[in-house]
């Protein structure tokens, strides 16, 4: 389960996170919407444990773990992971490398014993077919090259592979049209389970057709101003922000 | 031979005054270079004015060190395994116990100067053509394709040599030479390589310079590219204290290709100065250079390159890339680009960059559960593998490779 209480976040003196109350109980999907700027990638950021965002208050902690006090790739082996907005491109290092390293070093991490190269392999293949992903992916250097949509579907390749607990998705689906936007919402379903959360940031509610959420929550101004079930998703979606975000001074 | 301790550029005048007699080769040429040395002396060893070419690099600790004629040993314990002939000098001269001479190159030992090399404009030559003594000498007949040849330079403390290698590969002749320079101590490397490469023949030049870490390398090659035919160079240094590798490549004929790539992995004190001028005396040839940098500890990388490109080099190539990454706020890198064009019709260009560890790509690493320290690893290797990749011989990549490994163990150690 993460709980976050009161947290608040800033980037070099900025403050951007103001106070956020948010449970997301073992097992749910919670959608965060809202508009440009309300803090949706910083609470992304935060939790993953990116350093040029300063806490300023609150708390974060996932299975009672306090996740603001790990490094990042403390709270990966923990079970956390971040689906970038941006995926970041790796010149040199190869995807297959890349997820092999990353997946033992999380399991050393748990204590688990590591895959070899032919275990891994065997694995990552099975992925890559079920995301309908082409196999010369794994070979490629991490994310050079892709189109933007290759870019997404390698963060849920990454997340099947890592099979995490708690997904935060960060605007997995800007920039992917339909058919795409289907095989990532598929990737993530696929991973639903009773020990599996998400949450799931995005600008629109098509997303959350596919993923269907436990919970609706709208951020803005660094605060959660409502929450709600799937339903309000299509409100906002008719209604706009404007109507719902009165922003307090 | 005298066991006399000699020090500085009096101590190396005096080492030839007194092997003068029983030195081979052109007497009048090792006067004059003796003369030329006297006048140069060592470049930053006196207070004065700073010739160009040595801007970022002084060779006062070379000349404040004190070197003698020691004993030749040598057991063999440094060389790394590879499967071709291999020629050993060690502290300069050649063992024949130790070498396994390849049957498809014609192989000599040093009797006379090739005529490439300017003892009259570079001090570390002049020195070199005073003092050389002994050196490979190849000859790849016209048509051959020699294969690999390892050449091993092997030092030993206290010791200083000023090897001189002529390579030459007839016309349509392919060799990939692999040097390899180690040693134990304080000691001084000063080869000078002159490589004449006819038409159509193809040179493959890999140096992996693993030198003891209190030991000078200065190392200077001067190569000529007939037409079509191509010089192929990469350069890995690792080892060393002060270090400078500089290469002259001149094209005689069109279309002839060079490549003078390489790789600095410094830490602790090191210099290491990478040097080039490639002469574009003849049409439609290419150059490419591209040498990366990574910098650790208070180590200073040094990257000149000069192309020039004569009235006559129409439809010249010529290609400069230097990157270096810090991974110390004490580490420094001086560029310096310099390009003289005469021709019209030519396409030129370089560039640099200088930078960090990238934070977001070290991010992303570490949010997938990979600590801190092998993120790292895994960047800067990512950022040498762009750079080892312009090696394409089997051979010579793996020796490389794990000689990169190494340096990867000695500074996690």
């Amino acid at each position: 389960m993460l709980e976050i209480r009161g947290l608040s976040a800033a980037i070099e003196d900025k403050p951007i996170l103001k106070g956020i109350d948010l449970v997301v109980p073992q097992g749910e999907v919670h959608a965060i919407m809202g508009p440009n700027g309300s803090g949706k990638s910083t609470l992304a950021y935060v939790l993953s444990g990116r350093e040029d965002y300063s806490v300023s208050g609150g708390s974060a902690t996932f299975d009672g773990r306090d996740l603001l006090e790990m490094a990042p790739e403390e709270r990966a082996a923990a079970g956390v992971f971040l689906a970038f907005q941006y995926p970041v491109e790796l010149p040199g290092v190869g995807n297959a490398n890349f997820l092999r390293t990353a997946l033992n070093a999380q399991r050393r991490g748990r204590g688990e014993s590591e895959l070899d190269a032919v275990q891994f392999l065997k694995l990552a293949r099975a992925e890559t077919k079920r995301l309908a992903m082409p196999e010369d992916m794994l070979r490629r250097n991490v994310n050079v090259g892709f189109s933007g949509g290759e870019k997404k579907r390698n963060e849920v390749l990454q997340m099947a592979i890592l099979r995490p607990r708690l997904a935060i998705l960060d605007e997995t689906d800007s920039g992917l049209d339909i058919d795409a936007l289907k095989i990532v919402a598929d990737g993530v379903n696929a991973l639903r389970r009773p020990e599996f959360s998400a949450l799931v940031i995005t600008h629109y509610q098509r997303l959350l057709d596919y993923i269907v959420p436990d919970r609706v929550h709208v951020l803005a101004g660094g605060r959660i101003v409502r929450s709600g079930g799937p339903e309000l998703a299509h409100e906002l979606e008719a209604k706009g922000y404007a109507g719902m975000v009165a922003e307090p001074a | 031979m005298t066991a006399a301790v000699h020090t500085g550029v009096a101590g190396f005048l005096a080492q030839y005054e007194a092997l003068r007699g029983v030195l081979p080769g052109d007497r009048r040429e090792r006067d004059a270079a003796a003369e030329a040395f006297r006048r140069a002396g060592l470049p930053g060893a006196a207070a004065g004015r700073r010739e160009e070419a040595w801007k970022y690099t002084s060779l006062r600790p070379v000349a404040d060190a004190s070197f003698q004629q020691v004993s030749r040993v040598f057991d063999g314990r440094h060389l790394p395994h590879v499967d071709a002939p291999r020629i050993v000098f060690v502290d300069g001269a050649f063992r024949a116990d130790v070498s396994h001479l390849p049957g498809t190159v014609e192989f000599t030992q040093f009797e006379a100067f090739g005529g490439l090399a300017r003892p009259d404009r570079d001090p570390l030559v002049a020195l070199n053509t005073m003092l050389a003594e002994d050196g490979a000498v190849l000859h790849v007949p016209g048509g051959v394709d020699a294969g690999s040849v390892v050449l091993v330079s092997v030092g030993n403390d206290r010791a200083a040599f000023h090897p001189r290698h002529v390579i030459r590969m007839g016309q349509g002749a392919r060799m990939t030479l692999l040097e390899l320079s180690l040693g134990d101590g304080v000691y001084l490397h000063n080869p000078v390589t002159e490589v004449f490469v006819a038409e159509d023949a193809a040179l493959t030049h890999v140096r992996l310079q693993n030198e003891a870490a209190g030991a000078f390398h200065l190392a200077t090659v001067y190569a000529e590219v007939a037409g079509a035919g191509t010089y192929d160079s990469f350069v890995l240094n690792l080892g060393g204290r002060l270090v400078r590798t500089e290469a002259h490549v001149r094209f005689t004929g069109p279309k002839g290709v060079a490549h003078l790539n390489g790789a600095q992995l410094l830490s602790g004190s090191q210099h290491a100065d990478f040097t080039t001028v490639v002469q574009h005396d003849a049409p439609a040839c290419s150059s490419r250079q591209t040498v990366k940098h990574v910098l650790a500890g208070r180590s200073q990388g040094v990257f000149q390159g000069r192309i020039e490109v004569a009235r006559v080099a129409q439809k010249t190539d010529g290609y400069q890339m230097n990157q270096a990454l810090l991974l110390s706020p004490d580490a420094e890198i001086d560029t310096k680009p310099e390009l003289e064009i005469f021709a019209d019709d030519v396409k030129c260009s370089h560039g640099a960059t200088v930078g960090e560890l990238d934070a977001e790509q070290l991010f992303y690493l570490r949010s997938r559960g990979i600590p801190d320290a092998e993120a790292r690893s895994m960047l800067v290797r990512a950022f040498l593998a762009e750079a080892l990749d312009a090696v394409t011989d089997e051979t010579a990549r793996g020796v490389l490779d794990r000689a990169v490994e190494g340096w990867w163990e000695r500074q996690a150690a």
